[in-house]
């Protein structure tokens, strides 16, 4: 009883935010391309980035048939294998998962979430996304200028990112920076408006301790971006000096191919100091939205209320502010001053402490639930099972002296994909089964979305839980071939053949979700407003799609935290936050 | 309510209940606007701290050859420091609805600024024509580079700047263009500390590695 | 419940797959067996985090999986329990921590009595440099780096003047002795690295980094290259070779000091010229080459390239192969030079004959050959003449029927497949991305344009 009614004194009130203006387009072109509105932002960066992410998924399957087939197929030479290798991974990372988790559902949900009209800078919002595509544009340019995209590693580590001997080391290496530095302006207009309308633009009764633990995950993940990005941007601008003026900021005196450079006393691990300051939030970048939603999920589909909230907001808190003291541990191994290793071994371990908590509360919210097993519930899961495994490996690698075997083998690989590739991706397929009916109005086939889960959640484990035993073999990244060596066993290449295949199985099966979802967006069962019988403010609009506006005639008024689920005393197993305490229906047989 | 209170709060209970209902929702587009400029300066305050720190370590290696001081920079930095005063005096006079004095200040404060970007331009050539002008000294490509990202961001200034200017004349909203001149004004103020910061470290002879070693880092 | 199923299924999978895998780390061959232990300590404790989280969870799935008559519990938090959590999770993390750093204590200390000795990556192969007699290694500069001095040596510092120059991918260390090996880059980032030894440490440009560690086993181990340097970094190679300290002592003796290489007295041409007598019975007066002797073109060819090659036959590291017809018809002859001054003069003589491009005779499409090619020019040149800084010899105006026979032996482990053929394993890597015969005759078409 307790739980339900604050006070017989409580009323309902209208909310007396400002109303913000909107710009309302009456042609085509304005509602859809030169929109202003964010839920039709969000869909343009989510298109844009699934889009550019298949290509990077093509990419993956040519380096893949390279290592499980060496030497079979003529049109992929050791060039053309680094550049795969080098755009694969940077479009996943930045061009993909940050534009998808930020752009995409941070200006789906956000505004939504937080009970506002819109991002509080509709026009920057607008020329972010803009900014954004330019970047993608830029990149895929690189795939068509004389030498191809560059081949440096995502890390484009100097010197040899921009010396020959490196595929793309002229115009490849040059677009690439072009394109980050763009990337990172359009994110930067963006992340202002996530911030700012998280902090400004909440409905009354809409403390912060009463947002949803996805608005709290991009919105941390979103300081952690503006905040990081510099680092990339600023090391881009210096690299792009060293290129076209031959200043030497990163590059010392080199004979490079029996010829004498004209650098000098450049420091390359500054580099990677810079790099990395960027490159480690980055990590958490694509992981605290994912973590954010995941608990959403889970609250929702198990009927009971996240478990442990405020430690949750917490360690996404502290993850985000132990992110930016722990990035050299990814340069253990890198020459840098071998007693940083002590300090940064150290931070690391202790940020599982934190993650560690998450991950207990996740499961600890299914203790006691009542489980829906719906497709968005079996994405959670697998998340949950991947993300431990590929935390766990991760203890291996921050902390130092287990690095270093390992360091630079087919377990980073492994580790890093299990972490932030697959775990967020299982998130994301998981959040648009759950989104896909407030987006569209319409249900994705349940059928095809189980076919989809099980394939890429198994699928996924078959690939990287073997390539971690290929990194304690010795299997070193970026190795075109292995060869013949004396350590590595022969049947190392049987293994990374059957990877191969179920690398194959697993991207070919992602047609089936995108024909789910051009399928039921035509065909779809009709959703209703709250298919889900969730609390937040989303799925209590007045119209499904949300009309530009989101809520109608007036905003939201929030009474309660987002995860009043099985409230004793109640008759729904669900109170959604803009009911006010006297409109709780009660259960007949408590009074 | 300080940040940590907010944190410390259980949503779930009545009572808190009670608190957070008080709450009573988005302020208006001035405070959103207010907040986007500091959160944007916390942006720009970290790429300049990284350049900082990118130059002091490089100043750590032995071969470090100081860049040529280039005395042009002092008067900069005075022409820098008036246009901040003449936006602060613009600010000062909208707020007491003195348009007149507002329009000047404005002006002024552009045209300082122009002034000081020339300078600028000016130190790059006169650094350009000295003897030992060489890119590949790392001191003096840090030099280029830091004033130059600090000159773009000017520019970009410039652009609110001369958006507010178009907009005093005739009949104007008064609130908004007080809110635009608060705004000018805070970014030239922060432009103006970050640039006392560059030239007292960075271009005024050794002042990072002192302090470096002051800190006992180095 | 399927899922539950699946996930049970996934963490018993997970566990044999872990026990009964072929795939591990290959026995060690140094004194970081502490690394290892450390690994097998994480191994325990995040193993049993592993089977116990997910077991929970899946119990989860199983016990509370939906119901229509029953409802969820309402607990917001359980400070107690969470306090639990963190408590063991902290404890759990020291556990793996402290070890980790002892272990790393000793890993940058490195003992007093290691000898120092320096390797030296380029794009893409090793060297090595041990200090002479006075134990100390010379200075060095990438100023004074050319073709006569690969190491960039200080010719004005006293101390270098007796190290000793391995200019070989193949490093011998004695048994149990502690050594420092400081690595130096010329280029770009490589990295140093002995899956056995367990030693890992990248090589900066403008840096000197090192690792240290005692070898505790003879044996022959595989030197790669870990860190991404290029095109060819795949075939970045060395090999360690622990042995007992007199084999140790006389391989390091077969090498000269960098004085001795500095006074070496070029190839004397006049006196070469009676040697190659006997060679241009088939490679011609003009060592222009003789397709129907099967004897390519020398002239032009760079004389490093060929003084190697000579050594080879002499050696039997090449001619050795069963199928290699025309390479066993080599080796007697290369056997006729007496010895290293003899091999000097008549590539010195060689080098006097006209460079006339060898007639062209292989057919292919000299466009598809182009798109090939490109990764052969890292190394010997977008004009084919060949980088004697990168190992590489000239392919321009060879001849080319040649190039064909030899790109051909290189994938069918005719050539390049000797231990000792110490670039030939890197060419016979590279060779293979050539898949078929087509693409090696258009690929010789490209070179035969090149001008």
């Amino acid at each position: 009883m307790d739980y339900v009614a604050h006070d017989a004194s409580d009323f309902a009130r209208p909310a007396e935010v400002e109303e913000m203006e909107l710009y309302h387009p009456k042609t085509f072109i304005g509602k859809y391309i030169w929109s202003q509105d964010a839920k039709v932002i969000a869909v343009q960066y989510a298109i844009t980035a699934i889009g550019i992410g298949l290509v990077a998924l093509v990419l993956s399957w040519l380096m893949r048939l390279q290592l499980a087939f060496p030497n079979s197929f003529s049109f992929i030479d050791p060039s053309n294998y680094l550049q795969f290798v080098t755009m694969h991974g940077m479009i996943m990372v930045i061009y993909l998962l940050t534009a998808l988790f930020l752009g995409g559902f941070g200006n789906y949900l956000i505004p939504l979430m937080v009970g506002a009209r819109d991002m509080v800078f509709p026009y920057v919002n607008m020329v972010s996304y803009w900014v954004y595509l330019t970047a993608v544009l830029l990149l895929v340019a690189s795939f068509f200028v004389p030498g191809g995209p560059t081949g440096a590693g995502w890390t484009l580590y100097p010197p040899q990112a921009i010396l020959q001997g490196t595929p793309g080391a002229t115009w490849g290496i040059i677009l690439m920076l072009v394109s980050l530095a763009f990337f990172i302006i359009g994110f930067t207009m963006g992340g202002l408006n996530y911030v700012v309308t998280v902090l400004q633009a909440r409905t009354r009764g809409m403390t912060m301790m009463r947002l949803p633990l996805t608005v709290w995950g991009i919105f941390t993940a979103t300081v952690l971006a503006l905040l990081a990005f510099p680092a990339l941007f600023v090391s881009a601008i210096m690299m792009m000096l060293d290129v076209t003026l031959g200043t030497s900021f990163f590059m010392p005196a080199i004979v490079s191919m029996g010829q004498q450079l004209d650098y000098t006393g450049g420091s390359p691990v500054l580099f990677q100091h810079l790099f990395w300051f960027f490159g480690h939030p980055e990590v958490y970048i694509v992981a605290l939205p994912a973590f954010g939603i995941v608990s959403d999920l889970i609250s929702v589909h198990a009927r009971k209320n996240i478990f442990g909230y405020r430690m949750m907001v917490w360690a996404i808190v502290a993850i985000g502010g132990l992110s930016f003291i722990v990035w050299a541990h990814h340069m253990y191994v890198s020459g840098m001053n071998p007693y940083f290793g002590f300090f940064f071994a150290t931070t690391t371990l202790i940020i599982a402490v934190p993650t560690a908590l998450k991950v207990y509360n996740w499961v600890l919210t299914l203790w006691r639930g009542n489980i829906h097993l719906t497709v968005p519930m079996l994405f959670a899961i697998g998340f949950i099972f991947t993300f431990i495994n590929g935390g766990l490996t991760g203890l291996f690698l921050g902390n130092v002296t287990v690095d270093v075997p390992l360091s630079d083998t087919m377990f980073v690989v492994a580790h890093f994909h299990m972490v932030m590739a697959i775990a967020p991706i299982l998130v994301v397929f998981g959040a648009i089964y759950h989104w896909y009916p407030k987006i569209t109005g319409r249900m994705l086939n349940d059928t095809l979305g189980k076919f989809h889960f099980w394939v890429t959640f198994v699928g996924s484990y078959a690939i990287y839980y073997p390539m971690h035993y290929l990194g304690f073999a010795g299997v070193p990244r970026r190795y075109y071939a292995i060869g013949g060596t004396n350590f590595i066993p022969e049947s190392a290449q049987a293994l990374n053949a059957s990877i191969t295949i179920a690398a194959l199985i697993v991207g070919v099966v992602q047609v089936v979700f995108l024909y789910n979802l051009v399928w039921s967006y035509f065909k779809g069962k009709p959703s209703g407003s709250n298919p889900w019988s969730a609390t937040t403010l989303e799925w209590q609009t007045a119209d499904t799609p949300p009309k530009h506006g989101n809520f109608g005639e007036t905003l939201p008024v929030v009474y309660r935290w987002a995860y009043d689920y099985s409230v004793p005393g109640a008759k729904e197993d669900f109170i959604p936050q803009n009911v006010p305490p006297r409109d709780v229906v009660l259960s007949s047989n408590k009074t | 309510m300080t940040m940590f209170h907010q944190l410390m709060a259980k949503p779930w209970v009545t009572a808190q209940g009670k608190v957070d209902d008080l709450y009573a929702g988005g302020a208006s587009s001035a405070l959103a606007k207010r907040l986007a400029l500091r959160v944007f300066l916390a942006v720009v305050a970290v790429l300049f701290f990284l350049l900082v720190t990118a130059y002091g370590t490089r100043m750590a290696y032995e071969d470090w050859r100081p860049a040529p001081q280039v005395s042009l920079l002092w008067a900069n930095t005075l022409v820098l420091i008036l246009s901040s005063i003449a936006l602060q005096w613009a600010q000062y006079s909208v707020r007491r609805g003195r348009m007149d004095a507002m329009r000047v200040g404005l002006l002024a404060a552009g045209a300082f600024t122009v002034v000081f970007l020339f300078g600028q331009f000016l130190a790059w050539r006169q650094l350009a024509t000295m003897v030992y002008f060489d890119v590949m000294n790392p001191a003096v490509a840090f030099f280029y580079l830091i004033t130059g990202v600090h000159g773009l961001h000017l520019v970009g200034g410039l652009v609110a700047w001369g958006r507010t200017v178009a907009r005093v004349w005739g009949d104007f909203d008064v609130g908004k263009v007080r809110q635009s001149v608060e705004l000018c004004t805070t970014y030239w103020h922060f432009l103006l500390l970050v640039w006392l910061v560059l030239f007292g470290l960075l271009f005024t002879g050794n002042n990072l590695d002192l302090l470096l070693k002051l800190c006992g880092i180095r | 419940m399927v899922i539950a199923i699946v996930l049970i299924i996934l963490i018993v999978g997970s566990v044999l797959f872990h026990f009964l895998s072929p795939w591990y780390f290959t026995p060690i061959a140094s004194n970081w067996g502490t690394i290892d232990d450390t690994i097998s300590l994480t191994f325990w404790v995040t193993g049993v985090v592993f089977v116990a989280v997910n077991l929970f969870m899946a119990y989860c799935v199983i016990r509370f999986r939906y119901r229509k008559e029953k409802r969820a519990d309402y607990e917001p938090e359980n400070k107690k329990l969470e306090a639990w959590l963190v408590g063991l999770t902290t404890v759990g993390v020291i556990a793996m921590l402290a070890p980790g750093l002892a272990v790393w204590a000793k890993f940058v200390t490195v003992p007093e009595n290691a000898t120092v000795i320096e390797a030296v990556g380029q794009q893409w192969y090793w060297s090595y440099r041990f200090p002479g007699k006075d134990g100390k290694l010379g200075t060095v500069d990438s100023r004074h780096v050319s073709d006569k001095n690969p190491f960039g040596m200080n010719p004005d510092d006293p101390n270098g003047q007796d190290d000793i120059l391995i200019t070989s991918p193949e490093l011998h260390l004695p048994i149990d002795k502690p050594v420092k090996v400081l690595l130096r880059s010329k280029d770009v980032l490589h990295n140093f690295s002995v899956a056995q030894i367990r030693v890992k440490m990248d090589l900066v440009p403008g840096l000197v980094t090192y690792v240290w560690f005692i070898p505790t086993r003879t044996g022959n181990f595989d030197l790669l290259c870990e860190e991404l340097c290029g095109i060819a970094h795949y075939t970045m190679r060395g090999k360690l070779i622990v042995e007992e300290e007199r084999a140790f002592q006389t391989w390091l003796s077969s090498y000269p000091t960098f004085a001795q290489t500095s006074a070496q007295a070029a190839g004397d041409a006049a006196a070469g010229k009676p040697l190659y007598a006997v060679c241009a019975a088939c490679h011609g007066v003009q060592a222009e080459g003789n397709a129907a002797l099967h004897a390519p073109k020398l002239s032009g060819q760079g004389d490093w390239y060929l003084k190697r090659q000579l050594k080879y036959y002499k050696q039997g590291v090449r001619g050795a192969h069963d199928k290699d017809v025309f390479g066993k018809m080599m080796a007697p002859m290369a056997a006729t030079l007496g010895d290293d001054s003899a091999i000097n003069n008549v590539s010195a003589y060689i080098r006097t004959l006209p460079d006339n491009p060898a007639p062209a005779t292989v057919k292919g499409n000299a466009n598809n050959g182009q798109t090939r090619y490109a990764t052969c020019a890292v190394c010997h040149g977008a004009n084919g003449r060949g980088i004697q800084a990168m190992n590489a010899p000239g392919l321009k105006g060879m001849s080319d029927w040649y190039l064909v026979t030899q790109l051909k032996n290189f994938k069918q482990g005719i050539r390049g497949a000797h231990p000792q053929d110490m670039y030939g394993g890197q060419m016979a890597l590279m060779a293979a991305i050539l898949t078929d015969d087509r693409a090696v005759d258009d690929l010789v078409a490209y070179i035969s344009t090149l001008k």
